[in-house]
């Protein structure tokens, strides 16, 4: 098939930055959208042109690398699924198509398409994690945990990280990344003795970082590709509120808000 | 080169505790000052990195992609492998420490494999701690699941996740640090060579991807995290991103590389579908539990898989080997994959495929049942290839997956480069010529929550090292050196792109020095190597600047090292005149066509030293002792 592209193309963070329009010609269904860009890739070079700038790595849809903004919607028409495994079956002759990065005020545009989502990495370091030393481990199946409990937050766990949600979201929030981790850590008993900590610590850093609040739209959940639902972000927001109201330790006795 | 292997004495058993017994130790007061440099995130380098801040030394962890949840650890599916012996069905840290060195084929270390079979239940431990959300029972228990090469049960898994799960608890860890101060993390930066002060690793040079600047990072011992060289073939089942360079420039820097010869092709990928083929990708070794391969029994016979009656289907694995049959180890599945596609009975475009059939599991479990093992696996092969698995049987060939050579180390992990020491997939030592399932992500987070805290306070106390300030003469020179190598690199201004050549490079290995290598196509492999590594230095295009974020430089100075990697690779395996695990050298099989070991003159690890630009490698040796294990030929039988 043939195609239209128009791509974001930005030399660096503080360039302005603009589409450009790129034909291409010989596309197979089979292809992935990452191999169709390297398709075109392939010519630009040649040519001796920089080729297109775009995050990607594993190209199985786990590592997050991967993302960008197509037509509109963050990884593409495709339900659940990462751009890297998104196939031009899915488009068709004649299509033109639109490529821009993920766009928040968190995540700022280093080139092209790619951006700096360093801030979600400084959200789970304030927080999103069980402590505990290596070495100081008991037995596994000391802790016994519900196939209930654990099923859910293993549902949580498959967050990526990719950033689609934020991008998404018209508060650039990052609810959904935020809840998951606190849902999934928050659902096992191994993660009770931090649970309030957690949260508190987790949502004001994402508030820090530039990250808006949420209200509700369920973008989030909808260009998700791991289909990680909102009822995290409800869960977290029981626990923070929960939290606020709460003395804790963290605060040498203080209640947090 | 001297290879001291430094192996504990004293009864197997004992090794680890007689070495942990007997390790210098660093007072509190002093860990702080001994600054540890970490190079790469993944399970090995992240594990490393937090319990090393953890303990109280100065660490600097580095990785080259922009956060590090995302090394290629996490795409790993299936397990983790311990031998807890949770299903009472007569697991030890015995029968796993020996089935995993009978599947690598008698050719790693006894000590080392040992010690690994032995730390795999804190890793289960620790991870369970952590909040990985691995499966579990209805009782609330945890779960196992069967992989190749074992006939017990001990493999723990998350969803087809497990990967993904246990890199999370790593970098949560390492975060935990991060934000305690007690690990720098260093993103978007990629180690470009390691920097030798008076005989010992003392630090390296980075490159920041995103501006260009090459910087200097010295500390009193260097740690590579950084990974295998399956990328040297260009269509693995590794990330794009995967390479070789940061254990190539070791060795540069003398180190040795053990074994190159020794890849894995995992024989459950989904096949290759066109020119523009970027990546393999990897179904779990886990869908043999419940998934049947076979083929037509007849040559040629095109008709759809619904339409071939029972009776004509040719259920190889569970015929040839009929104790482990679906089970049967990686590199005997993907052989006889191969031998089926020879004989003009695989399937599909090209007819280079078996199917991997679920139709007797759906019909015996349910869909349900089989949906929540494998769902994700399953989705995953719908979207690439538009085919539906629970009607349609999935297509599945043989593909580059893991490489178990890598820097020769010692038993404390160290490599032939004082103060270089190499963890994880990057180093050779426990896998032999065949790593069974599920224990890289073992591997990974033996070496870096377990093992090396304990064995780096060794060096660090044992050893005299002066501070060096990274503005030395040494610091210097690796720097200009990287700068004069990205700088020839963009002056060539050919006209090829760097993937032409690297797409090229793989085909040769993939042909010459894949599934089955002859003297003859190594030789070949050689040449024409060669001369496509010459054609690369005349002809490369590598656009933009080198002061700048530019993916063209980051890919071109990894394929340049991949050709003299490539080279080193098909000049070992020319070298092993004898069949063992991944490395089949078909002058070298039994008459039923399986590896055939040459236990009098190739029971050691082949260890390369550099010799200088342009100079043949010199190929050095450390024997391989068995003490406990009496070498037998691989039966799966």
């Amino acid at each position: 098939m043939k195609l239209t592209l128009h791509i974001w193309r930005q030399k660096a963070h503080n360039d302005k930055g603009g589409f450009v329009r790129y034909t291409l010609a010989d596309v197979t269904e089979h292809m992935s959208f990452l191999e169709m860009l390297d398709v075109l890739n392939e010519e630009l070079v040649v040519k001796g042109e920089e080729p297109v700038h775009f995050e990607h790595d594993c190209r199985e849809g786990i590592c997050g690398c991967c993302g960008a903004v197509v037509n509109g919607e963050p990884h593409g028409p495709q339900k659940g699924t990462t751009l890297c495994q998104l196939h031009m079956r899915h488009f068709h002759d004649n299509d033109e198509i639109w490529i821009e990065p993920f766009r928040s005020k968190a995540f700022p545009i280093l080139k092209d398409l790619i951006v700096d989502r360093g801030a979600f990495d400084r959200v789970i370091q304030a927080g999103g994690f069980i402590a505990v030393r290596t070495g100081s481990a008991p037995d596994a199946n000391g802790i016994t945990v519900s196939k209930e409990a654990s099923d859910l937050a293993m549902d949580a766990a498959e967050c990526i990280g990719c950033g689609a949600c934020v991008a998404a979201c018209p508060n650039g929030s990052a609810s959904l990344f935020v809840s998951a981790k606190l849902s999934q850590l928050g659902l096992l008993p191994q993660g009770q003795p931090e649970r309030m900590k957690r949260a508190i610590a987790m949502i004001r850093k994402a508030e820090e970082e530039g990250f808006g609040y949420c209200s509700n739209y369920g973008e989030c959940e909808a260009v998700c590709p791991k289909r990680i639902s909102i009822h995290h972000i409800a869960r977290a927001n029981c626990d923070y509120h929960k939290a606020s109201f709460t003395v804790w330790q963290g605060t040498g006795g203080k209640a947090a808000r | 080169m001297k290879l001291d292997p430094r192996i504990p004495s004293g009864p197997l058993e004992d090794k680890w505790t007689t070495r942990k017994n007997g390790v210098a130790l660093v007072s509190p007061a002093n860990k702080k000052k001994s600054t540890i440099i970490v190079v790469g995130t993944g399970l090995a380098g992240a594990s490393a990195a937090a319990s090393l801040g953890e303990l109280g030394y100065t660490v600097k962890a580095f990785t080259y992609h922009d956060s590090a949840r995302r090394a290629h650890s996490i795409a790993a599916q299936g397990g983790i492998n311990a031998a807890k012996n949770y299903q009472n069905d007569g697991d030890s840290t015995y029968r796993l420490f020996y089935e995993t060195l009978k599947g690598g084929d008698f050719r790693a270390r006894e000590s080392n494999v040992y010690r690994l079979a032995e730390v795999s239940n804190n890793i289960i431990d620790q991870c369970v701690a952590q909040g990985v959300p691995f499966a579990r029972d209805y009782d609330g228990h945890l779960a196992n699941r069967s992989f190749g090469g074992a006939q017990v049960s001990r493999t723990f898994y998350a969803r087809g996740q497990t990967g993904q799960q246990l890199l999370l608890g790593a970098y949560s860890a390492l975060s935990k640090n991060v934000g305690a101060g007690t690990v720098q993390l260093h993103h978007r930066k990629e180690m470009v060579d390691v920097v030798v002060v008076d005989g010992r690793a003392r630090g390296i040079i980075t490159r920041d991807l995103v501006t260009g600047e090459l910087e200097s990072h010295s500390g009193e011992a260097v740690l590579l995290a950084t990974g295998g060289y399956s990328n040297v073939f260009y269509l693995s089942t590794n990330a794009k991103n995967c390479n070789v360079s940061a254990n190539w420039r070791a060795y540069k820097r003398g180190a040795g590389f053990a074994n190159p010869c020794y890849t894995q092709i995992h024989p459950t990928c989904i096949p290759v579908a066109g020119e523009y083929q970027s990546k393999l990708t990897l179904m779990s070794e886990s869908l043999r539990n419940d998934g049947r391969v076979w083929v037509p029994s007849r040559a040629g016979d095109n008709r759809s898989p619904d339409q071939i009656p029972v009776s004509e289907r040719d259920y190889y694995l569970e015929r040839i080997y009929p104790s482990y049959g679906n089970l049967a180890p990686r590199d005997i599945s993907s052989r006889a994959a191969k031998r089926m596609c020879d004989e003009g009975r695989g399937v599909g475009p090209g007819g280079r495929g078996v199917y991997l059939d679920l139709a007797d599991s759906i019909k015996r479990l349910g869909h349900n049942v089989i949906e929540e093992r494998y769902g994700n696996l399953i989705e995953m092969y719908e979207r690439i290839t538009g085919e539906d698995p629970y009607s349609v049987p999935m297509r599945i060939y043989p593909a580059v997956h893991y490489t178990m050579g890598g820097l020769w180390v010692d038993y404390d992990l160290m490599s032939s480069l004082p103060g270089l020491f190499v963890l994880g997939e990057a180093n050779f030592s426990d896998h032999g010529a065949n790593r069974l399932g599920a224990s890289a992500l073992m591997q990974g987070l033996a070496d870096g929550y377990f093992v090396i805290p304990t064995t780096i306070g060794d060096y660090l106390a044992n050893s005299k090292l002066p501070k060096v300030a990274a503005d030395r003469p040494e610091f210097t020179e690796a720097r200009q050196s990287s700068a004069a190598f990205i700088q020839k690199l963009l002056a060539v201004k050919g006209h090829r792109s760097v993937d032409s050549f690297h797409k090229a490079l793989g085909l040769i290995l993939w042909e010459h020095c894949g599934m089955g290598r002859t003297k003859e196509s190594l030789t070949t492999a050689i040449a024409k190597v060669q001369a496509l590594r010459a054609e690369f230095w005349a002809d490369v295009r590598v656009p933009g600047e080198a002061a700048d974020l530019n993916q063209e430089i980051e890919k071109a100075a990894r394929v340049a090292d991949y050709f003299e990697m490539g080279e080193v690779m098909c000049r070992d395996a020319l070298l092993r005149e004898e069949s063992c695990g991944g490395h089949f050298r078909e002058e070298h099989q039994t008459e039923e066509g399986e590896a055939k070991r040459d236990d009098v003159n190739f029971c050691h690890a082949a260890v390369w030293e550099y010799a200088g630009p342009d100079k043949e490698a010199i190929r050095n040796v450390e024997p391989l002792a068995f003490e406990v294990v009496h070498l037998a030929q691989r039966s799966y039988k």
